[in-house]
């Protein structure tokens, strides 16, 4: 098995979120940067993959320099290689992203082998756009299933995976697809490691693959970014403590669940 | 006059769900505003469409579109994308405009994959305009986004829980329009091939009408028998953040927040919870939140409206004990 993953490095916003002056973006100056949850679950099945079927992985990023750090995040747990497309940083669309995406996975398995399996994550964890995979996956003409939260490869030969998700009102529901395809990926399909110190080192010394892309806009253009209206609540304080319990179980009486 | 605007409704128990209403109470204005035809798509199987139409009455909607093939089900998300695409090319619309759903976002992506063009996801407001200019959610609603959205057809879902829906008016059950589309086996070859029912019993987190959850300072996976009693005693479920389901305290299928579980229970009882964006999310429609920490300080007091501060420890158990107390009073 071949597999491809594709992660996008966002901040890591803690409590509270500040805009930069002018609202173009988030300050980032005091945080520190990760991938969504559910990306980091895409790299943890791809590397349980290639260890139960043997192949090899690969991880791949839109994005500024600095996004080596979430490839190398990602070489710390297991992915075997990895593929920078290098940006100034500002956020490209999901058409250029998805774009970007496609002519580089071209150039890959034109230069070396197809990849069977293309992973993404179900959104990305700061602009939430649910589409650059399945743009993706159009583009090349494969298979595609979203919101996956189990995953299994066909016995060797049958060049099938069994995609699981929920279903709406409740349930699963599963997807039989022939492979090369495209799968994104939600928190929950598995629970990903932690890097190893070896496994951090290791990563570190690894070439990564760049690549510098054109952008070709595809028309969905950021204005602003501002944060939701909300009253700020001061919450009251019952108490300190175990003092606190009348309180709180005549607060549970007052909006009526403390049943009968 | 402008081209029509399309309204993807899809339906649960028979009629149109929640989110679709308010899809379509965006695309009303938006057909109000271009004095244009509001045109519903019933994303569903046609027998079940042509049922769901009296449904319809009163919701300004002109046509209400039933997708007629033979094979054609919900369960072929690329076969109702090329259904979707080939509609737009007939009756060129000004936009479409779907519901923010996982299901929804992934159809109206494949629409905007087959056509190429772009697609918003999770829309707040429209306005239409020589450019049009919307509002969306990022972080999946703890920040917004102005942008445009530039485009022939404009492609756009609205992000759920976010629309009044308008009572209904006067306006009459719209004529059912069948429509036939071509499919080819490439637009069918992904599809359901089986169902499972849920594994899990009990109360369910995503109904409880009180959420117990755990944060770190929980402290271990044994540390929840305290949330487990209190939940109990008060016909709850426990819950937790995204740093309890990572460490296996709980299983992720317990997290709450941005790539968890949205709730929306009469109390939320947040122990040992900081109060990051990205379980706020999941949280805070919530009638009530109580939360109890350590730290007076903790984000979480900035949504919480009551709280206690100290270990949860010895507060949860402390609560759980004056319930008992009280109850046995009363006995
Ligand atoms: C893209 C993205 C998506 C995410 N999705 C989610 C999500 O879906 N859900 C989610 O929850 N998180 C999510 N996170 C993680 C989130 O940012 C936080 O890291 C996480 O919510 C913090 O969990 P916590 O509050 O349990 O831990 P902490 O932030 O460490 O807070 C622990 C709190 O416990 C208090 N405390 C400690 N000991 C005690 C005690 N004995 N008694 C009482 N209080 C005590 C402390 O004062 C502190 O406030 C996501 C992050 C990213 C980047
Ligand atoms: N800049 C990027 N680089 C690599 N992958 C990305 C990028 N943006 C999005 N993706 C992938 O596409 C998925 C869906 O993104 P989105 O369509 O923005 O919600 C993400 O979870 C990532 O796996």
């Amino acid at each position: 098995m071949n597999i491809l993953v594709c992660v996008k490095r966002v901040p890591a916003t803690g409590g509270r979120i500040v805009l930069t002056p002018d609202g173009s973006d988030i300050d980032v100056r005091f945080l520190g940067f990760t991938v969504s949850p559910h990306e980091e679950c895409a790299v943890e099945e791809a590397v349980r993959i290639v260890e139960a079927h043997g192949g090899s992985s690969s991880v791949l990023t839109l994005g500024p320099v600095a996004a080596e750090e979430q490839l190398r995040d990602a070489m710390a747990i297991g992915i075997d290689r990895a593929v920078l497309l290098e940006t100034d940083g500002h956020d490209w669309d999901p058409v250029a992203t998805a774009e970007a995406i496609v002519e580089a996975i071209r150039a890959q398995e034109a230069a070396g082998d197809p990849f069977d399996l293309i992973l993404f994550g179900n959104e990305s964890a700061d602009s939430g756009g649910f589409q650059v995979g399945i743009r993706v996956a159009f583009a090349l003409h494969r298979p595609c299933v979203t919101g996956v939260k189990a995953l299994r490869i066909g016995d060797a030969g049958t060049r099938t995976a069994t995609a699981r998700r929920e279903a709406p009102g409740g349930g699963w529901e599963s997807f039989e697809v022939t492979l090369p395809a495209v799968i994104s990926v939600k928190e929950g399909i598995n629970l990903p490691r932690y890097p190893s110190v070896p496994g951090r080192l290791r990563a570190k010394k690894k070439d990564i693959e760049r690549s510098t892309p054109a952008e070709r806009p595809g028309g969905l253009e950021k204005i602003v970014l501002r944060l939701p209206q909300r009253e700020a609540t001061v919450a009251e304080v019952l108490g300190q403590g175990a003092d606190a319990a009348p309180a709180v179980v005549d607060l549970l009486a007052r909006i009526g669940v403390l049943g009968r | 006059m402008s081209g029509p605007i399309l309204a993807l409704i899809s339906l649960a128990g028979g009629v149109p769900d929640r989110g679709s209403l308010e899809a379509l109470s965006v695309a009303r204005g938006l057909a109000v505003a271009g004095d244009a035809a509001l045109e519903a798509v019933l994303v569903a199987d046609a027998p079940a469409a042509r049922a769901a139409v009296g449904s319809l009455a009163g919701s300004g909607v002109t046509t209400a579109i039933a997708i007629e093939h033979e094979t054609l089900t919900t369960d072929h998300p690329d076969g109702w994308a090329a259904a979707i695409a080939q509609l737009v090319e007939r009756r060129a619309p000004d936009a479409v405009v779907g519901v923010g759903t996982e299901r929804g976002n992934d159809l109206m992506a494949r629409v905007g994959a087959r056509l190429s063009w772009p697609m918003a996801a999770n829309c707040l407001t429209v306005e239409p305009g020589e450019r049009w200019r919307l509002t969306r959610q990022r972080w999946a609603g703890s920040m917004i986004e102005e942008c445009w959205l530039d485009a022939p057809v404009r492609l756009l879902t609205v992000a759920p829980n976010t629309v009044a829906i308008p009572a209904p008016d006067g306006s009459a059950v719209p004529a059912v329009e069948p429509v036939s589309v071509t499919l080819v086996d490439a637009d069918l070859a992904v599809h359901v091939t089986s169902r499972e029912a849920s594994e899990r019993g009990g109360i369910s987190l995503g109904d409880a009408k009180v959420v117990v959850g755990g944060g770190r300072g929980v402290g271990s996976g044994e540390g929840f028998s305290d949330l487990e009693e209190l939940a109990g005693l008060l016909g709850g479920a426990v819950g937790g953040s995204r740093v309890v389901t990572s460490a296996g305290w709980r299983p992720h299928a317990d997290q709450i927040g941005q790539t968890g579980l949205r709730i929306a229970p009469d109390i939320y009882i947040a122990c040992g919870i900081s109060g990051a964006i990205q379980h706020i999310v999941g949280c805070k429609a919530a009638k009530h939140i109580l939360a109890i920490n350590t730290d007076a300080e903790a984000p979480i007091m900035g949504v919480a409206d009551y709280a206690v501060i100290g270990d949860l420890h010895t507060v949860v158990p402390a609560i759980s004990a004056e319930i008992r107390r009280r109850a046995a009073v009363r006995a």
